[in-house]
Formats: C-alpha cells, structure tokens, sequence
C-alpha cells in the first residue's frame, strides 16, 4: 500500500513538472517573454532588471530552472492588468471562492444522483428508470454554460427566486452549482445504475434472499456497500470536470474564482496570473486525486493489501 | 451509454426498437449539423455577418416573428437561423480535424507501443497518463494566452484531449492480439514489423477505433462550444455555436432568442452523437457490451 501510494505521488509530482515545462515554453512561444511578462510601456531599465532576475540572457534550460525555483517559491512574476498584485497571490485569493463552488457541486452530483442511480437499478424497466436514462442522455448533452444562461432565465428573470449573478449569499450560489453539478449527475448516476445492477446480479444477493433477508437489507447493505467502489473511482474524472466547469460557469455568472480569474486574465493578456492560475489549477486537480487515490485505499482491501 | 448488466439483452433502447437504424439521431445529425456544415450557403436565408439595423431584434416566428427571420435576430440585426447555419461548417471542422487528430497520433502510438513493448511502451504509457491526467482546458487556457486562439489552437487542444483514450484501447487490443496465431505466421512468412502493423494488426482494431471516434463526436464539439464561449475558440467574426451562445448571455432577460437558439443546436447535435456512438458501439464492439 505504501509502495502504491509513493508511485501514485512520484507520477502526480511528475504531471506537475510537465505542466511546468509546458506552461514555461508556452511563454517563450509568444515570442520574447519580455514581453508577454512586462507591460508594454516598460522602461529599459525594468526590461534589464527583470532579464537578470529571471536569467533570460542565459541558455533555455537554466532560464527554465530560474522559473522552476521562483514557482517552488510562489513567485510567478507581477500582474500586468491589476497592477501591483503579485500574480500568485492574486490567484490564491479567488481560491476560496472556487473551492466553495466546486465542494457544493459535488455535494448537489452526489445526493441527487445516487438515490436516482440505486432506484433506476432496483426498479430496472420502470418509469423511474426510463427518467433516469432520458435524464442521463440530456446531462451529457447539454452544454453546461447555456444551461446556466437558461437557469438564470428560468429562476432569476422570470421568477425571481435566485440572483443573476456574483457572489453575496448562500442563494447566489445555488445556479452556478447546479449548473457545475448537471453533468456529473447524469455521468454519475449512470455509474451507479450499471454497477447497482451488476452486483444485484451477484451470487451473494441471491444467497441473501434465499437466505430471506428483507429487500431493503439486500440493498441498503449488501449491495449498496459494493456497488459505491465503482462510482469512487469516478470522483477523479470528476475534479477534472468540476475544474473544467468552473472556468466556464464562474465566467457566467461573474463569480469572482479562479476561473473567472483566468479568462480575466487571458482578455487582458496578464501571461504571470494565467501561469500562476494554471499551475494553481493543476496542484488542485493532482490533490483531488491523491485523496480519491486514497479513499480507493480505504474502500477495496484489495489495493490496501496489494 | 449503453446499458452495462451482463445479463441484460443487448440493449434495445427507446429508438432501436423500432427500426435496426437509429433514425432519430441520423435525421436530427443531417438536419442540425451536416446539411447546414455543407450547404449553410445555399440554404440561410440571409447574410451571417451584414448588421441590418432595420431589423434589430426581431423575435421569433410564433413569439411576435414573422417567417422572414424565423429565429429572430441579433442586436445587430443578424439573422439568427443564418448564423447557426454558418457556424455548423467550423463547429464540424474543428471536432473532425481535432478527432482526426488524436485518432491518428493516438491510433499510431497505441499500435507500435503494444507492438514494440519495451521502453517506447512504457514512455508512451507515461504520456497518456500525463495526458489525461491534465485537463484540456489548461492546455486551452495556456495556449489562448500564449499564442492567442485561432483554429489551429483549437484542433491542438481537441487533439490533445482525446488521443490518449485512441492510444490506451488500442494498445491493450494489440497486447492481446500480438500473440496470436495469424501475428506468428506472418512472421513466420518473413513480413516485416510495418507490414503486420499495418495490414494485419490495424483492420482488427479499426472498430474500435470507428466507436470511440464517434463516442468522442459529442466531446469535441461540447469542448469547441466551451472555447469558443469563453471567447479562446474560433476568433470573432466567426459565427461558431458557443459564440452565438455568449453573443445574447447579457439580453436573456429581454431577448432569449439570441442564446437559446444557438445551444438548442448544441444540444441537439451532441445528443444525436452521443445516441449514434452508442448504438454503433452496440453493433461493432461486443466486447464493451459486456464491460
């Protein structure tokens, strides 16, 4: 077990490094990265100093160990469009706001879509199964950003029950994570139906209801308990996701994250903030799967005495 | 998806029961999406890009329209239905050419590094998971900021989102059938390593390849509509989908026609993807039906 977590963690610091490498070469490509890291009406003298301090009159690979150590420090260089802000800094700041949105996203994903999930299996053939299935269908088809546009129309414009947008309450939340949360409950529910039915199937829950334990201990215990592995293993697609959706929803709603953030950032062609919310994005999602990594551990004895 | 019991009969969903052909999705993939990618110029009843300011936000046919401009128009007097038209020839040149992409390099790495085993496997294998270990959209967010969006980042990162899934299934097919019979005789007969490869090995994973192709219709296009949304897709004026979609995200309240149009295209088209994917998948490749 120690052994796969050391490898687990060896191959996400070595994602990490990639992503490093990528995002510093991607800064070169633009051209010189003086300037796509000063502002334009920088005099010769910030131009000289900045070429020394991140050694850019020295050879490729030690101008990559330069921006390898000042990352390690958290030193991504100062913001070009919000003047004065240490461009990491600046990123960390708008995490909170990020993380909050992603958490009840996955708290929506997961209390709707298991109960709908475990009843599709068990009433398989049933209209709840067929609403399942016509709901699974339009989850993984529909954009996620229009359906933000259409819940903001639905429940703020014509109701009037939610805000439109930005950040306050608890209440300008909700839109924003159902519409982060939509497609993962249609992906999700969809996993646990196939696994449900796979293990209902098994020889151990036939055992059981010879045995007569009542349906509802046949399902809630026996088969509930291994039927969860499966839907695990997809916690680490979903981080991906999730972070994916925020980009997009945040820029939808004007909730000031990451997200919102980095296309900010990107607009206003701020190369220090979208280096440092890149590499902030990416230690995020390479956490969120060490923790899936580990919950897998906890749940499947098979890996924990492997 | 296809229904994943083992014990299941193979899988007649809603629309495959009534006829062997899934006609729904085809009709609605030719209708929204692939006469309009060939013919937009043919069959839009406007111009996509001329403002007409003489026909500023004209709702749609039922809602106060006329049939002149049956989806209403733009803040620029732009006909909505001709724009959505137009946009369908880049919404399908950029899934295609970003699939094609990742069939080709993932498909070419999959087959050599099951083939060849040794380091190049494990490198290749170290990639993948690289690859999917990064979200597509850092890669977007990386490359807009870098080099400024254009087509070419587009296909890049579609590219790059999709060709470790070609080369990981490809690779365990070729694992297995490496060691088979008809890999030994040719071997045997004196055919070179390119020559098995390609004209033995490669037909045997070809449906493989065709199915998650077409699986993977729906993501290419779900990823080109959010680049082209946030604005590091396709620049402007060109009217893809997800930009049609953030041209009206501030008029909802008013003019709902602007935005909804265009994702109801969206929608309509992945979903036939993702039906026609399943229903292929359910024909061609018996084994992922028992998985």
């Amino acid at each position: 077990m120690l052994l796969y977590l050391t490898r687990r963690i060896a191959s996400s610091l070595f994602a990490l490094l990639v992503i490093s490498v990528i995002v510093f070469l991607l800064s070169h490509l633009s051209g010189s990265p003086v300037d796509a890291l000063l502002p334009d009406d920088a005099t010769q003298e910030q131009v000289d100093s900045f070429i020394r301090e991140w050694g850019l009159d020295k050879p490729l690979w030690q101008q990559y160990l330069t921006f390898l150590g000042n990352a390690l420090q958290g030193d991504f260089g100062t913001s070009l469009k919000w003047p004065g802000e240490d461009a990491m800094g600046f990123v960390l700041d708008r995490m909170p706001a990020t993380l909050k949105l992603g958490g009840l996203a996955i708290l929506i994903s997961v209390v709707i879509a298991l109960p709908l999930g475990i009843a599709a299996a068990v009433y398989k053939g049933s209209p709840i199964d067929s609403l399942a299935q016509v709901f699974a269908l339009l989850g993984q088809s529909m954009p996620n950003f229009w359906l933000g546009i259409i819940l903001i129309w639905v429940f703020s414009v014509w109701l009037g029950w939610l805000p439109t947008s930005g950040t306050g309450t608890f209440a300008h939340s909700i839109l924003p994570a159902i519409a982060i949360a939509w497609f993962q409950v249609s992906a999700l529910a969809r996993l646990t139906r196939s696994s449900m039915l796979e293990v209902l199937d098994a020889e151990y829950i036939k055992l059981a209801r010879v045995k007569g334990v009542s349906e509802t201990q046949v399902i809630w215990k026996h088969a509930l308990r291994n039927a969860a592995v499966v839907p695990l293993t997809y916690f680490g697609i979903l981080a991906a996701s999730i972070l994916t959706g925020s980009v997009v929803i945040e820029t939808v709603f004007s909730w000031p994250g990451m997200g919102w953030v980095a296309i900010e950032a990107i607009r206003g062609r701020d190369f220090p903030v979208v280096q440092a919310v890149i590499i902030a994005y990416a230690v995020i999602y390479m956490l969120s799967n060490l923790v899936v990594d580990l919950l897998y551990v906890v749940v499947d004895p098979r890996i924990r005495h492997g | 998806m296809a229904e994943t019991s083992p014990n299941a009969p193979i899988a007649p969903t809603f629309w495959s029961k009534a006829s062997d052909l899934p006609l729904i999705p085809i009709g609605l993939l030719l209708i929204v999406f692939i006469i309009p990618a060939f013919f937009a110029q043919w069959i839009a009843p406007h111009d996509p890009y001329v403002p007409n300011l003489g026909a500023r936000l004209q709702p749609p046919v039922f809602f106060g329209g006329t049939w002149e401009y049956a989806l209403g128009t733009d803040r620029l007097g732009r006909d909505i239905l001709s724009r959505i038209l137009h946009g369908a020839w880049y919404v399908l040149a950029v899934s295609m050419i970003g699939i094609a992409v990742g069939v080709v390099v993932g498909t070419t790495l999959g087959l050599v590094a099951g083939y060849a085993r040794g380091w190049f496997d494990g490198l290749v294998m170290r990639l993948v998971d690289i690859s999917l270990a990064l979200p597509a959209m850092l890669l977007a967010l990386a490359l807009a900021a870098a080099i400024g969006a254009s087509f070419l980042s587009v296909v890049v990162v579609v590219g790059f989102a999709l060709w470790a899934y070609f080369a990981r299934q490809v690779r365990a097919e070729v694992l297995l059938l490496r060691n088979s019979d008809f890999v030994a005789r040719s071997q045997v007969a004196g055919a070179s390593h390119v020559r098995i490869l390609f004209r033995h090995i490669l037909p045997n994973v070809t449906n493989t390849v065709v199915v998650l192709a077409t699986l993977q219709v729906g993501i290419a296009i779900m990823l080109d509509a959010s680049l082209s949304f946030l604005g590091i897709g396709i620049p402007r004026p060109t009217p893809t989908w997800g930009l049609l979609v953030s041209d009206g995200r501030d008029f909802i309240a008013t003019d709902w026609w602007i935005s909804f149009f265009p994702g109801l295209a969206i929608l309509l088209t992945v979903m036939s993807a993702n039906m026609l994917g399943d229903w292929l998948r359910e024909r061609l490749d018996p084994r992922q039906r028992q998985i």
